[in-house]
């Protein structure tokens, strides 16, 4: 009970407090810390639901209103948490480590790229963009095209073993960067470098502003894949997905079908990386290769291992708390440390206007993930909130000469 | 198509080839060096070879501000830059092992795995922060030593530059001293019993975990060495260079056989090779229509081809599967 009024009281202040601040960085920091408190608190499952779709679907969009960068942010994170999703799907309940995850983004962003922008001219001739509203039917084209490359790539190097299937993966996706950039010649179909603008955005119902827009379709599409995702867990084929990470040898002698099971995890996270690739486009309205480096691959692994891989609530907490972290806290620690240089502020004997101007915080995301890749691997393998079973088998794997992996 | 062309250019590709190939193969030795004894792929690897480029780099430039860089014989300060890239690389790599991977030990495989990956990363972004404050730039440039810079002309169409030369030749010198450590002494026994079986060899008395971080000073302090020469033969450094020569540097060892010293080399030179002659031919084959930016799909292609249908590489070596 304690808990419950906690965690209400929580929300409503800081609901407040971002309406009263809508330019501090900290108070925005503290909301999201209360969703998450609202996740945690003791209470029944309704009243959660009920508090978290009242946050999402109601306070989100009025804080917007009063500061449209943060909704850029929500948007953001809800991409992200779609794609930290899908990757669970590959790496935490497959247990296949996919290093080239963002391809499939890319794939899908492409797709309504092409086509929803006067590129598809230079192949067929005339008659595009195509008009908006098939935007929502390419929503099904990019994820059925992302989820296909996923079953390509995944017949052929689905066979070899975990280590050599991320080096292989990771090949894949530096393959479609190095053609999303090239592909200018012979036929220009991505435009190189240069990237693809104008992209066509698909009509806003109720004459809704853009960003509200497209918050609220993240928004549907990260519910959607949430709902999938647990129906999947507990279902057959995520079952075999388990065994499958437990054990190849067992799961096969138990009639698991390995390279089905294998593939059909490989479409599904990329498929949701696809149907996001198509949102991102329409929402960006200019998409360039540069979007699509390992980096965004590796961010999203970073998403995934910070929650915690097979854990729902983990990915999304990760996703949460990695993008927050580059878009707001290495930006806001960037602009603060500038507006400090420029006042010439000393500390302890050091003019900070001596600070090296390529010094620039905003730029340090590799840092960023690499620190919680290697600290959560060494002292919490399993995640921030892990799925019991995931936490029995790293138990259960400790070797004498291991850590002390604390009993669950 | 003119033939003439292809066959006058070839002996020029087959050096920048073989140049190419011995840097892979002084870096792969790193990644097969470290599998063959853990059965782990140090992904960490190409930022330890990038290190030994920035050590280099900084010498060099501190000993021309200095003014000596002109004054002191161009053998000696080559050999200077070489040794301590090594050693910083080196050390670097063994420090890796003792923080991220030691602990992990015993975990299933894909644990050091995201680890190493992390450690990749952190190093990266840690180059860039600590040049940015010490030079207040990240984006390198070797300092040019004159003599380096000659070239011999070999016909009227090849020719050969001193530093080339020098890669070459510092290549094998490595190559063929790492060869004999192994094969010949006593400490290449016990890497090779450690690689072979790890609880036997301690139980013969060989302390497991020295031979590990001597593993890693092995591998880390050829990936400096080649880092240095990277910067001597390319010129232009910054903190993410490293990353591609890496993952190229690991498709030649799993080319020859990973795990299988010999078999790096081989594969460093093959893939060198098909890389250069990628790079100059498949425009003129193509007529122009795909070029030289295609040399890195080029390179991962051979990788997931040589994964799929030869798994032991060329040299193949029976990789064992360990649960």
């Amino acid at each position: 009970m304690i808990q419950l009024v906690g965690a209400v009281a929580f929300l409503i202040a800081s609901g407040i407090a971002v309406a009263t601040f809508p330019r501090s960085v900290l108070v925005f920091l503290a909301f999201q810390a209360a969703l998450f408190a609202v996740y945690l608190a003791r209470m029944p499952a309704w009243l959660r639901a009920a508090l978290l779709g009242l946050a999402l679907l109601v306070m989100m969009p009025l804080i917007g209103l009063y500061n449209g960068y943060y909704l850029e942010v929500a948007t953001q994170v809800g991409i992200f948490v779609a794609l930290a999703l899908g990757l669970n799907i590959v790496v935490g309940l497959a247990g296949l480590l996919d290093l080239g995850y963002v391809a499939f983004f890319a794939v899908g962003a492409y797709s309504w790229a092409i086509f929803g922008s006067p590129q598809a001219n230079a192949i067929f001739g005339g008659g595009f963009p195509l008009a908006p509203i098939w935007f929502y039917l390419f929503l099904g084209v990019g994820l059925a095209v992302a989820g296909a490359t996923g079953v390509v790539l995944g017949l052929p190097v689905l066979r070899l073993r975990g280590d050599y299937l991320a080096i292989v993966t990771l090949g894949f996706g530096e393959v479609i960067r190095v053609l999303a950039n090239n592909l200018d010649k012979p036929i220009n179909l991505t435009n190189g470098p240069r990237g693809i603008t104008p992209i066509t955005r698909p009509p806003a119902p109720f004459g809704m502003p853009y960003p509200e827009y497209f918050y609220f379709l993240v928004l549907a599409i990260v519910v959607l894949v949430v709902l999938v995702n647990r129906r999947l867990e507990n279902s057959h084929i995520g079952r075999a997905w388990e065994a499958i990470r437990e054990d190849e040898l067992a799961a096969q002698a138990m009639g698991v079908p390995l390279v089905r099971s294998k593939l059909l995890a490989f479409a599904c996270g990329a498929s949701f990386a696809g149907i996001m690739g198509v949102v991102f486009s329409a929402k960006q309205v200019f998409i360039n290769p540069e979007s699509f480096t390992f980096l965004e691959s590796i961010g999203v692994l970073a998403m995934v291992i910070l929650g915690g891989m097979g854990s729902i609530p983990g990915a999304v907490l990760g996703a949460t708390v990695v993008t927050v972290l580059n878009l707001q806290v290495l930006k806001g620690f960037s602009l603060w440390l500038n507006e400090l240089k420029n006042a010439g502020v000393v500390v302890l004997g050091f003019n900070l206007a001596d600070l090296p101007t390529q010094l620039e915080p905003a730029k340090y995301e590799r840092m960023i993930f690499g620190i919680i890749l290697v600290l959560m691997m060494i002292f919490r393998p399993q995640g921030i909130l892990p799925v019991r079973r995931r936490q029995r088998e790293l138990a259960a794997r400790a070797p004498a000469t291991g850590p002390a992996t604390p009993a669950p | 198509m003119d033939v003439e062309i292809l066959v006058n250019i070839l002996p020029q590709v087959l050096l920048d080839g073989l140049i190419l190939g011995f840097m892979y193969a002084l870096i792969a030795l790193g990644y097969t060096m470290v599998y063959g004894v853990l059965e782990f792929i140090n992904f960490a690897h190409s930022e330890i070879f990038i290190v030994g480029a920035f050590v280099g780099v900084e010498i060099l430039l501190g000993l021309k501000s200095a003014g000596w860089l002109e004054h002191l014989p161009w053998p000696l300060v080559l050999l200077l830059v070489l040794l301590a890239g090594m050693v910083v690389s080196g050390a670097l790599a063994v420090t890796v092992e003792r923080v991220a991977y030691r602990p992990l030990r015993g975990a299933p495989r894909l644990i050091p795995l995201i680890s190493a990956i992390g450690i990749s990363f952190f190093l990266q972004d840690l180059i860039r922060l600590v040049e940015s404050i010490w030079r207040n730039a990240f984006n390198l440039v070797y300092p040019t030593i004159d003599v380096l810079n000659e070239r011999f002309e070999l016909t009227p169409t090849i020719d050969v530059s001193v530093k080339s030369l020098v890669v070459i030749v510092a290549a094998l010198a490595m190559l063929g001293v790492l060869h004999a450590l192994v094969n010949r002494t006593k400490i290449g026994t016990a890497i090779r019993a450690v690689a072979e079986d790890q609880t036997a060899a301690s139980l013969m008395g060989i302390n497991v975990n020295r031979i590990i971080s001597l593993t890693f000073l092995i591998g880390g302090a050829m990936g400096g060495a080649a880092g240095v020469l990277f910067g001597v033969q390319y010129g232009l450094i910054n903190p993410y260079t490293g990353f591609i020569p890496g993952l190229k540097a690991f498709t030649a060892a799993v080319l020859g056989g990973i795990g299988n010293i010999p078999g790096a080399m081989i594969g460093g030179l093959v893939l060198g090779l098909l890389e250069a002659f990628a790079a100059s031919y498949l425009s003129l084959l193509t007529g122009g229509r795909f070029g030289a930016e295609y040399k890195d799909i080029f390179a991962f292609s051979v990788l997931i081809l040589i994964l799929i249908f030869r798994p032991k590489g060329l040299l193949g070596e029976v990789v064992r599967e360990r649960a």
